[in-house]
């Protein structure tokens, strides 16, 4: 076997050393530096996004909160304001509504009042009637001409029983 | 091991070949077919890397994204493994891991060489690692570091049996280390040798058969390739951690 041929290590052993060494160098002073360079180049822009993207969400959420509290003022100015016109309108129409019923009261008080006037008047002309009748009826049927005063007087105190 | 039909033996393709002889001190240090795949596996690493980081956009495209994915799943690997006390080793292991990758996949090549199938290259390694590990936690922990070999809430009598199998099992570390990415690349190169070798005897009628084995071996060291690279990262991963947090 050539592997246990002891007259080639010292070359092997050599350009081992030779080759390895190169090629650390190579590795470490390289390689390494500059991949190491675009990870992390990489990483931190990732992570600049990140925390952008972070920092554009908490400036969302705070312009939605800002929007949500002046919705809410504008709500609440809003009906503040129906509370008031609904006042308002609530005491126009009281004040319409006692001047209208105020109105409406007199004239049926006015009304009430023409009627009884008319009832009385009314009662007064039966009165009249009713003795006038009385009268004719007495002539008729006893051929008598009864005195206007007691005929009256009779007539009232009849009406004064039907009443 | 000769193979009676075409004469190459399976261990043909493990023979190191000087391509320029160099000789230092004594030694010969030539510069072989070893070496030249060892130097293969730098340039596609330090290729990819190139490639890969030449732009650096933020949509990173194929092979940016192959170097992050790289990047990432060996330092999460050492993360997750030895804390971020353990990331300051992480350019090493990166380098382990890339190293053994290409080393692996490309002497999975027709006619390429795969370093990584000697044992003098994975023991060296593993070796580091174990010396480098052990004095990590020595530099760390001082004499406290012989806890490691104290299994944790065991009674007395019981500690005194266990540590010595600690030990034994922590000295043993190196070799287990490098025999199992050696022997993992040497089993599969030599099967794959040996089955390529009876589509050739077989011929085209029968070949057929061994054919497809091929291709299913192909497919299966492609996975270990990619597995050993990964398994020895995370052993250096795991050593590590116990040397910066004893237990």
């Amino acid at each position: 076997m050539p592997q246990f041929d002891p007259s080639s290590f010292a070359s092997q052993l050599f350009w081992l050393a030779v080759m390895f060494v190169a090629l650390y160098w190579i590795v470490a002073k390289i390689a390494i530096p500059r991949i190491g360079e675009v990870l992390d180049q990489r990483a931190r822009v990732i992570q600049d996004d990140l925390d952008r993207a972070t920092q554009l969400k908490a400036e969302t959420d705070q312009a939605i909160a800002t929007y949500e509290k002046a919705m809410a003022a504008a709500r609440a100015q809003a009906f503040d304001h129906m509370r008031t016109i609904q006042a308002e309108l609530k005491t126009v129409a009281d004040a319409r509504t006692a001047e209208v019923s105020n109105a409406v009261n007199r004239q049926i008080n006015e009304a009430e009042a023409r009627i009884g006037e008319a009832k009385k008047k009314a009662l007064e002309s039966i009165k009249n009637v009713a003795a006038d009748t009385a009268r004719d009826v007495v002539a008729k049927l006893a051929g008598l001409s009864p005195d206007a005063g007691a005929v009256d007087n009779a007539v009232a105190a009849a009406l004064k029983d039907a009443h | 091991m000769e193979h009676p039909e075409t004469g190459h033996s399976p261990m043909e393709q493990f023979i190191i070949e000087p391509l320029i002889s160099i000789n230092l001190a004594g030694y010969d240090i030539s510069y072989t077919n070893s070496a030249l795949f060892m130097t293969f596996a730098v340039a596609a690493t330090a290729l990819l890397f190139w490639g890969a980081t030449r732009q650096r956009t933020m949509v990173p495209g194929r092979l940016q994204a192959t170097a992050e994915l790289l990047y990432e799943f060996v330092a999460n690997m050492v993360k997750e493994n030895t804390g971020t006390e353990g990331m300051r080793y992480f350019p090493f292991v990166f380098t382990l891991f890339m190293f053994i990758l290409f080393g692996n996949v490309l002497g999975l090549m027709p006619y390429a060489f795969t370093f990584t199938s000697h044992i003098i290259v994975t023991a060296a390694m593993a070796v580091f690692i174990f010396l480098a590990v052990t004095i990590i936690g020595f530099a760390r922990h001082g004499l406290h570091f012989f806890s490691l070999f104290v299994p944790p809430g065991a009674p007395l009598g019981i500690a005194i049996v266990l540590a010595p199998l600690e030990l034994f099992s922590y000295l043993i570390r190196p070799v287990s280390m490098s025999l199992r990415l050696f022997a993992n690349m040497l089993a599969g190169h030599v099967l794959l040798k040996v089955l390529a070798g009876f589509v050739i005897s077989l011929g085209v009628v029968y070949g057929v058969v061994p054919f497809l084995a091929v291709f299913a071996v192909t497919l299966l060291e492609i996975m270990v390739a990619l597995i050993q690279a990964y398994v020895f990262a995370l052993l250096t991963c795991i050593y590590l951690n116990d040397a910066i947090h004893l237990h």
